[in-house]
């Protein structure tokens, strides 16, 4: 690994930056000039070398930042990570796959030597050696969703399977897009989802239950999807939006390249094996529209998406207020000119 | 789907049907781990015909070094069990699928009880390492006609919430006796022939017992049968399904692909829509329901035959 | 009064229908004054119901317990509040075996409350039935500060612990039982649009 963890922060000051390297492996999320909602599905992991998409859990130039932030956010609520009792051994299925996952993909960053299972874990950007043993809680200072997941970037949401459904039993929700997991835990996929305008009625949620249901283990996917921020930040829970709401209306033309950013979550999905439960990490990447029109292919594109966007999902996203200024700064970037199928720069 | 191709190491007569394999990854890596329940799918390459059958993990779900299968040979089966009986020996290499789990506990149960019938005693055999790991409380019941057929005893420990029911020696299984006062939370599962999951259904049903916490797993090799043929819509293509062979396998020897998993009925991953039906569908499945069935516009080629002049189906 | 026609809303909210019997199957039912009407309606339908049940009646109207006693039951508690009502049902459902039904009627409150303590302590919601009856105020969970507001009938509605004026939403949680309260002018501090009686 060539990058340095970027010094910055997620609320207050907001530094949070990206490299110009950064900017180039963002995970763009429309491949083609208009969107809706569709389940866009494919295998994971594999992509170009050095995108997002290349390894199972990607690690970048924010993670150390990252880290900090979720620790921030659970010292104040500490109810932003729930595990219902039945859920420990899906917590080990989740710590294995990701000490697994890290040390093999990052082995400059991350190492584990396993002997049954007293296990030995370091974790060199975070300053973390520690040996316990596995599937014995009395040797982590936590549980083990909580401990691996205060060490990987993203969203964790565990889902039981019974009756034929998911649900939602346990999670590590910190930089979510507007939900509660303190409100949503436990109950089945169609009732956390239930405030999605539309998307029932249009049969995406049977269809993606029943392609959910169907991940094996040794088979796992992703999908992307996305939605609009006002300033670099992870906690947009439902928790503060009293706190950072207020700023969703410090728009200005004069600012809303900078301040406006494109908030895209990397969801995975994954059969784990003890448990049987699906893992579903909800990894977000930030890029405000100034640096995402540095790439010409990307500001054309955001340009035309959001200006011919379904009125009700730009309201569900929570950008209505801003459409306006943000569609009148992009229409800088577009040409006119036809782009190139797929999410990639040309 | 995913696979793994692995080598027989161990095979041992258990009964006089039953035999068990184990199979283990031939340059010694780990296998995926799995959990209670779980079966993976076993190709039995013959000539130009693969069958394919499902089978449980009868091995200790936390242990990667290998998978254990116990097979019952079906006489009149199409010839799956059989070529695993007759033709498979130590050293040969077999292709599996990495496992899946249709049959898992569910782990929020404050108590388990497992009853099991014949060689549906396999999936409990991991799911009981499982609970033993978890110290969670359950109890097994495992029915068999005789000490002799019954391969589950040479694979159950012993063990206080362990009974065995055999009924030459007249202990049947009494099961209004083992539903009847559990505590709240208790979740049943049952395995074994139709009759018995029916059996427990019905006396769940009858203590007033909750359906999502009745589970059962009924699921068997496809029945051979008379052959018959099927045209696919999208292309006009006749395809003829032999009489051992499952239309499903028959599909995937014509080179149409379609989505399985268990391959016994019970997923219904491999649904299928019938566009024209001269004739009736005889539906082996587990996973239609008695409206569909009468229906006759779905089919579960995994399983499901036909007879007739005419079925196309919507491939 | 007869079961509430509530309007069409989003998956996660509960509906609610006539309670159906079991026959004699052990039972737990919890009614509030409206709701035990649901309970003479049930045990009109099938008068074995009341067979091997206990009846916990939340604050009923003097001549409640009487009425209910009636319908022979095998035993009638009375409760002043829903907060007494959570540890008797807690009692009763630690010796419950499996088979037992609970039966709940009355505000959405109410339901939600006791459903929530039953599933935690293990009885699968298939065993569960709900009939509505009387008030439609709401439980809300304040998603802020987490303070649960009971019998809410306007909306938007003041949090009753940390003062936040909070529109009510459909979105319900079966574990906590209650509605979700969000801040109503989180984006305009101040800007907050008039109350409106809620409607069912």
């Amino acid at each position: 690994m060539t990058f340095q963890f970027n010094e910055e922060t997620f609320r207050g000051d907001y530094t949070y930056f990206n490299s110009p390297a950064a900017v180039q492996r963002f995970p763009f999320p429309f491949d083609q000039d208009s969107y809706m909602y569709s389940v866009n599905i494919e295998r994971h992991p594999g992509g170009p070398k050095g995108s997002p998409f290349e390894f199972a859990f990607d690690v970048d130039e924010h993670y150390v930042s990252e880290m900090k932030d979720r620790e921030i956010t659970l010292a104040e609520d500490p109810m932003r990570c729930q595990s219902l009792p039945h859920m420990e051994l899906a917590g080990w299925d989740l710590l294995e796959l990701i000490m697994v996952s890290k040390a093999r993909d990052y082995p400059d960053l991350f190492t584990l030597t396993r002997d049954g299972n007293q296990w030995h874990w370091i974790n060199k950007p975070l300053g973390i050696d520690k040996k316990f043993t596995f599937l014995d809680p009395t040797t982590l200072p936590c549980g083990p969703m909580e401990y691996i997941t205060r060490q990987a970037q993203g969203d964790f949401a565990l889902l039981h399977e019974r009756e034929g459904n998911l649900w939602l039993d346990a999670g590590m929700i910190t930089s979510q897009a507007d939900w509660s997991l303190d409100f949503d835990v436990g109950m089945n996929f169609f009732e956390w989802h239930a405030p999605v305008p539309k998307a029932r009625k249009m049969g995406v949620f049977d269809k993606a239950l029943k392609f959910l249901l169907a991940v094996d283990q040794e088979q796992s996917y992703r999908r992307l999807n996305w939605t609009m921020t006002v300033n670099p930040r992870l906690d947009t829970s439902p928790e503060n939006y009293h706190k950072w709401g207020p700023e969703k209306r410090t728009i200005t033309p004069e600012n809303v390249g900078a301040k406006q950013f494109l908030r895209v979550e990397l969801q995975t999905f994954w059969r784990l094996p003890r448990s049987n439960a699906l893992a579903f990490p909800i990894r977000c990447y930030l890029c405000s529209l100034q640096d995402l029109a540095t790439v010409p292919k990307w500001g054309r594109r955001l340009h035309r998406v959001l200006r011919d966007i379904d009125p009700d999902l730009a309201d569900y996203k929570g950008f209505a207020v801003n459409q306006e200024t943000i569609v009148s700064y992009l229409s800088q970037f577009d040409d006119g000119a036809p782009t190139s199928a797929g999410i990639f720069p040309d | 789907m995913n696979k793994l191709t692995l080598e027989v190491t161990e095979t041992q007569q258990l009964s006089p049907l039953v035999k068990r394999f184990r199979f283990e990854h031939p340059d010694g890596s780990a296998l995926p781990l799995f959990s209670g329940g779980a079966h993976i799918t076993v190709e039995m390459p013959e000539g130009e015909l693969i069958r394919r059958n499902s089978y449980s993990l009868v091995s200790d779900p936390y242990d990667g070094s290998g998978y254990e299968i116990a097979v019952r040979r079906e006489d009149t089966g199409r010839g799956g069990s059989r070529y695993m009986h007759e033709k498979v020996s130590e050293g040969d290499l077999i292709t599996v699928s990495a496992p899946k789990n249709l049959f898992q506990l569910d782990l929020r149960a404050k108590k388990h009880i497992l009853i099991a019938g014949g060689i549906g005693i396999t999936p409990f055999l991991s799911q009981l390492r499982q609970l033993d790991l978890a110290q969670a409380p359950f109890e097994l019941h495992y029915a068999a006609r005789s000490r002799k057929e019954a391969a589950g005893l040479a694979m159950l420990p012993e063990a206080a919430h362990i009974h065995i029911h055999i009924s030459e020696e007249g202990k049947r299984m009494d099961l209004g006796e083992i539903l009847d006062g559990q505590p709240l939370g208790t979740h049943v599962y049952t395995c074994g022939p139709d009759g018995l999951i029916k059996a427990v259904a019905d006396q769940a049903a009858r203590l007033n017992w909750p359906t999502s916490s009745v589970h059962s797993e009924a699921f068997t090799a496809p029945p051979p049968g008379e052959p018959f043929e099927v045209t696919i819509a999208s292309t006009g293509q006749k395809v003829r399904v032999k009489a051992d062979q499952s239309l499903l396998e028959a599909l995937e020897a014509a080179g149409i692909e379609i989505d399985y998993s268990c391959r016994g009925g019970a997923c219904g991953r491999c649904e299928t829509s019938v566009t024209s039906c001269e004739g009736r569908i005889l539906h082996h499945d587990h996973w239609l329901s008695d409206d569909e069935r009468a229906e006759q516009t779905k089919i579960m080629p995994c399983m499901s035959r036909f007879k007739g002049t005419r079925l196309e189906l919507d491939l | 009064m007869s079961m509430t026609e509530f309007s069409p809303s989003i998956e996660s909210r509960p509906t609610y229908a006539p309670l159906t019997s079991h026959g004699a199957a052990p039972a737990i039912m919890v009614a509030d004054a409206a709701g035990a009407a649901a309970l003479a309606d049930l045990a009109a339908s099938d008068s074995s119901v009341m067979d091997k049940a206990h009846v916990v009646l939340v604050a009923p109207t003097a001549e409640g317990p009487s009425q209910i006693q009636s319908l022979r039951p095998l035993a009638v508690h009375v409760t002043p509040d829903l907060d007494a009502a959570g540890p008797m049902l807690k009692q009763l459902l630690g010796t419950a075996r499996m088979g037992t039904q609970l039966f709940l009627a009355g505000s959405e409150g109410l339901m939600g409350h006791m459903s929530a303590l039953a599933t935690a302590e293990g009885l699968p919601l298939d065993a569960i039935q709900m009939e509505h009856r009387g008030t439609i105020a709401r439980r809300m969970q304040c998603v802020h500060c987490k303070g649960i507001t009971d019998n809410v009938t306007t909306d938007p509605f003041t949090c009753s612990h940390c003062g936040l004026t909070l529109f009510v939403r459909d979105h319900f949680s079966r574990r906590l039982g209650a509605f979700q309260g969000v801040c109503v002018d989180a984006e305009t501090p101040g800007v907050v649009p008039d109350s409106v009686e809620i409607r069912p």
